[in-house]
């Protein structure tokens, strides 16, 4: 991780609520953290817990009815006035649909999407879309950016790069189509790349290839990745910092060691245990988190997780939500085990 | 609009193309065949045959023909041989391209349909520009502004488009301009120019008059195409590749436009062939209402006089027409969405 | 070592488990109904629908006067506009209508008489008639309160025969709403027969009943109607002609539905649970009646519903030209017959009222229809 004067991107106290006829979803419910530049941020948690929207609100295609309704983005930048230096660009307050954030998707935030087989457009040959990426950004001619599409599908390791241009989607494997969308993610070398689920729709050979690639594009360019997936394997492998959400809200945050080795939160603590060993006892059960996610409509009152925590304490975790709160050097956790702050509401 | 329909066949693919459509032409001349004994068919279910209506329609006005006469005029027209024969006698002709004799207007069959011809043409055509012309920009906003006051609107238009014979909309737009404005929209020419031969001038006629029959012929058409192109793109939308080219920074009406509205259309590409076919059929009865000098009451009145060369030739037109547009609708389809080559394989 | 994780007695904060089983428990109909339920539209035209069968079920009770009882002397009475108050209270008449010979045409002309008004009520007595065939009465909805007066109420005016069109108007409905749902029953049986062969068995039936179904929906309808409907003997009682349209448009309008019933059957028959079937030794029979018709009879229901508008619109257009259902029978096309040229229409346009009621009708299927699909698909949205 390099040492830098200040994050890459800052999201704080992010609060993304969608308007339905039956009543209000608040799918992320006041969440911040820090990505630093060429840092692996990951993100972990079961469906449903905001993963998604909070990147998809970074990127402000948050589809209606969803909204920000609180909290800032803050991503920085060198000044566009040709000042030099650097600014803070606060995403949550552009215009969804406007000039500023347009330029910034793709170019400095780029997005590699769950499904590479539905997210490329098929009646469409591939080198029409990344094409259509580069340009979008950068002031080069149509050959030009063909020059360096054929050349981003060099660097992921597509074979007979050229040719590959003018296929589509279908007509490529698995392996090679996700190699190829997160070639026109990279084609604009982003500074931050959002791999949301990369790994889940492919088998473990191609998700061990997928994760050794991205490991070493992040190298090569010294992007930041927020790494989303709820496959803690995938977690210890790549990231370099952990952030647990549930519901909507940060559980805990830490670097990676510290999560898998001192996890703070019943949460995080409980979702380690339930990940099936190799060297746990024989005809022992897996322990599994009781209860269920509850529905969006009726959300727990106080701290999200308290009705399927072991170490509830009554009175307390259902009546105030804890805060986000340092526990350590780099290490924070939203538990009354180790506070007493209550977060905003 | 280059990127909205990129040319899409490579080298390797244009023989199946070519071969695809030289199988189609090959199985024409079979198929007509074929649609020759049914139409034949079809033209003999009636009792009797063009004398028997010709005789009743004179002893109906009071003049009268002996027997001989009628046996006369029988073997005549050829009303006499076996059916098989005729249908032989009738079969030579067409192959030879002689669509035989009107029995009733004493005229080649050919210079009767001839004349209406240029007509009947314009008339679908006109009906036909102005359906998709209003129905899929009326449908791509509909989808993309659901359940707002216009989606509303369209959507009533849209219903009541679809439940309105169109021969009562003929009804209630001539009635309302008779009964308000005073004037008569019968026909398609001035007075001055109904008979007259072809010219600038009866073109501009023409032109002046052929918009409100082809608003009736077009409205059931327009309103079903709008609520299928907006059921089409709602379906669409919410795909993950219109995600995908919103997180590059497309512009929202662009990307709207090359991708989900593209894929919306594939299906209904394949029904521009059934078309053609129907507006000629539909214009049938509102030709009747309207007084229009299309093929429409021609073939009206050789069905019911049993006029059986003039009938006979409009249908196997007809079939035709129908077996072309089909063929086109395969050509387009296949053009247009390239994932329908591969599934040809 | 694994930890124990005690079951916490957790206030269950999801869906009472008592809902969750009656969602679990309702039947496949009972959701459909459901969901159809939400669509108010839907249960509207539904209703809508229900009014127009109840027409279909007694036409005598809603009309007052015989339809066919012509008079050319009162011909063309135009709409008497019903008035509710007058200066003694709640009095419901329409307005007696008063003639004049047209010198020129020597036509009569009828306009409305303010001075003299026939008082209206509902469920007044007048002629008699047979409900469905099963018992007499002779009670009427709507008529003028005394049976025995001069002046007739004609709330849709008259024709040039002098008929009343209300009354035929009922009558109408009768013929018009039955050759739907019949001809679309027909086309059912037809269309899941053959559609159901070849989406079930393949091969080489498959092909032939596909050319078969291509060959005939490339023909044009309107000359294959004109064709079949002329070839009908003219001395056919109205009845017989009523059966021989209702066929004929069954036998044009089975194709579309074969086609929906072979694609479903096709689909289904690559599902895993129809394998389970076969595996587990059902006969060809059981599979389809068992487990394949059920997954799409509401399907089949919602595509047919959506049929009966356009075999309206069919009769509708047939009558019109005068190659339908014939006179003295009347249905909305005979009807809309007299309406057939601008100088009638010009001179009574109340003979166009059919045209709207067709309209109304053929909406409410669409719109049940369409409630009815959205509600059977449960993948929609």
């Amino acid at each position: 991780m390099n040492a830098q004067n200040g994050p890459l991107l800052s999201v704080r106290d992010l609060k993304t609520y969608f308007m339905m006829d039956e009543g209000v979803v608040k799918a992320v419910d006041g969440v911040s953290f820090d990505v630093h530049a060429g840092q692996i941020f990951g993100i972990v948690g079961e469906s449903g817990c905001g993963k998604s929207v909070t990147v998809k609100s970074i990127l402000r295609i948050v589809e209606a009815p969803g909204k920000i309704v609180h909290g800032q983005i803050l991503l920085r930048r060198s000044r566009q006035d040709g000042t030099g230096g650097e600014e803070e660009l606060d995403l949550a307050k552009l215009d969804a649909r406007g000039q500023e954030i347009r330029s910034i998707r793709g170019a400095q935030i780029a997005l590699i999407p769950q499904e590479p087989m539905a997210s490329f457009s098929p009646v469409h040959t591939i080198g029409n879309q990344i094409v259509e990426t580069i340009m979008l950004h950068q002031p080069i001619d149509r050959k030009a950016a063909r020059n360096l599409a054929c050349d981003m599908l060099k660097d992921v390791g597509v074979p007979m790069p050229e040719r590959r241009l003018d296929e589509y989607s279908w007509q490529l494997s698995g392996g090679l189509r996700q190699r190829a969308i997160i070639a026109m993610a990279l084609s604009c070398n982003p500074r931050l790349l959002i791999a949301d689920e990369p790994t889940t729709a492919v088998d473990v050979t191609t998700q061990a290839q997928v994760l050794r690639l991205l490991r070493q594009l992040q190298r090569e360019r010294n992007s930041a990745i927020i790494f989303i997936t709820h496959d803690l394997g995938v977690i210890a492998q790549m990231a370099d910092f952990v952030m647990v959400m549930y519901l909507g809200l940060v559980m805990e945050q830490g670097p990676v060691d510290d999560i898998f080795h001192a996890p703070k939160h019943p949460y995080t603590q409980a979702l380690l245990r339930s990940i099936p060993s190799i060297r746990s006892q024989p005809r022992v059960s897996l322990p599994t988190i009781s209860g269920s996610i509850p529905h969006p409509f009726n959300k727990p009152s106080g701290c999200p997780f308290h009705p399927r925590c072991i170490k509830r304490m009554p009175g307390r975790c259902d009546a105030r939500t804890p805060a986000l709160q340092a526990v350590g050097d780099k290490q924070l956790v939203s538990c009354f085990l180790y506070h007493d702050v209550e977060g905003s509401e | 609009m280059s990127s909205v329909f990129p040319a899409s066949l490579s080298l390797w693919e244009i023989p199946r193309m070519l071969r695809f459509i030289i199988t189609r032409l090959l199985l024409l001349p079979l198929l007509m065949l074929l649609f020759t004994v049914v139409v034949f068919a079809l033209l003999q279910a009636p009792p009797g045959d063009f004398l028997t209506s010709y005789v009743a329609m004179l002893a109906s006005s009071g003049s009268s023909m002996d027997a001989a006469q009628v046996e006369a005029l029988r073997r005549q027209f050829g009303l006499d041989q076996p059916v098989h024969i005729r249908y032989l006698l009738w079969l030579g002709s067409i192959v030879r391209g002689d669509l035989g004799l009107s029995l009733e207007y004493q005229r080649p069959s050919s210079e009767l349909i001839g004349e209406r011809m240029l007509v009947t043409v314009l008339l679908a055509l006109f009906a036909f520009a102005l359906t998709w012309i209003v129905a899929i920009p009326a449908g791509i906003y509909s989808a993309m502004h659901k359940n707002t006051a216009l989606d509303y609107l369209f959507a009533v238009l849209n219903y009541i488009g679809v439940a309105t014979p169109n021969f009562m909309l003929a009804l209630i737009l001539m009635w309302v301009a008779f009964s308000n404005f005073g004037m008569m929209i019968t026909g398609l020419f001035s007075p001055e120019y109904t008979q007259a031969p072809w010219s600038l001038g009866r073109f501009i006629d023409l032109l002046k008059h052929i918009w409100l029959p082809a608003i009736v012929l077009g409205v059931a058409g327009t309103a079903r195409l709008t609520r299928i192109m907006r059921a089409n793109l709602l379906d669409e939308l919410n795909k993950p590749y219109v995600v995908t080219a919103r997180a590059k920074g497309m512009p929202e009406w662009k990307l709207v436009i090359k991708y989900p509205v593209r894929l919306a259309l594939s299906p209904i590409i394949s029904t521009v062939g059934w078309y053609l076919p129907q507006l000629f059929s539909g214009s049938l009865i509102v030709a009747t209402v309207m007084n229009l000098p299309n093929i429409g009451p021609l073939l009206l009145r050789s069905l019911i006089q049993q006029d059986m060369y003039l009938a006979g030739s409009i249908l196997l037109i007809y079939c035709m027409l129908t077996i072309v547009g089909t063929l086109i609708s395969d050509i387009l389809l296949a053009l247009f969405d390239p994932r329908i080559q591969m599934e040809g394989t | 070592m694994a930890d124990e994780i005690q079951d916490a007695d957790a206030p269950s904060s999801e869906l009472s488990s008592k809902d969750e089983d009656r969602v679990s428990v309702a039947s496949n109909w009972k959701l459909v109904w459901w969901r159809f339920r939400k669509n108010r539209l839907a249960v509207a035209s539904a209703i809508v629908l229900l009014m127009f069968y109840a027409v279909v079920l007694v036409p005598d009770f809603f009309g007052n006067q015989d339809p066919e009882a012509t008079d050319a002397f009162l011909a063309f009475i135009p709409v008497q506009r019903i008035s509710f108050f007058d200066n003694t209270g709640f009095n419901p008449s329409v307005p007696d209508v008063v003639g004049t010979r047209n010198a020129v045409t020597l036509k009569m002309e009828w306009v409305p008489d303010e001075t003299v008004r026939i008082p209206i009520a509902l469920f007044v007595r007048g002629y008699k008639y047979k409900v469905l065939d099963l018992f007499e009465t002779d009670i009427h909805l709507i008529d003028a309160k005394d049976p025995k007066s001069k002046g007739r109420p004609h709330f849709l005016g008259t024709d040039r025969l002098g008929r009343d069109q209300w009354s035929r108007m009922m009558f109408g409905t009768r013929t018009s709403m039955t050759v739907g749902l019949v001809a679309v029953a027909l086309s059912m049986i037809l269309g899941v027969l053959l559609g159901g062969i070849s989406g079930y068995f393949g091969g080489w039936l498959d092909m032939v009943i596909q050319r078969v179904i291509e060959l005939l929906q490339s023909l044009p309808t309107i000359p294959i109607w004109l064709m079949m409907t002329a070839a009908l003997p003219q001395d056919w009682r109205p009845e017989q002609v009523f059966l021989a349209i209702t066929i004929i448009l069954a036998f044009i309008g089975w194709t579309t539905l074969a086609r929906e019933i072979r694609g479903r059957f096709l689909s289904l028959r690559e599902e895993d649970f129809i394998l389970a079937a076969e595996l587990a030794g059902c006969s060809h029979l059981r599979i389809i009646l068992r487990h394949m018709v059920p997954a799409f009879t509401s399907h089949i229901i919602a595509a047919s519903t959506l049929a009966i508008p356009v075999m309206i619109i069919s009769e509708t257009s047939l009558s019109f030209l005068g190659l339908g259902i014939r006179p003295p029978a009347i249905s909305w096309g005979v009807l809309l017959q007299e309406a057939q040229n601008i100088q009638t229409v010009a001179l009574a346009p109340w003979l166009m009222f059919p045209g709207l009621v067709v309209i109304i009708a053929v909406l409410a299927y669409n719109l049940v229809g369409d409630g009815l699909r959205d509600a059977a698909d449960p993948y929609g949205h």
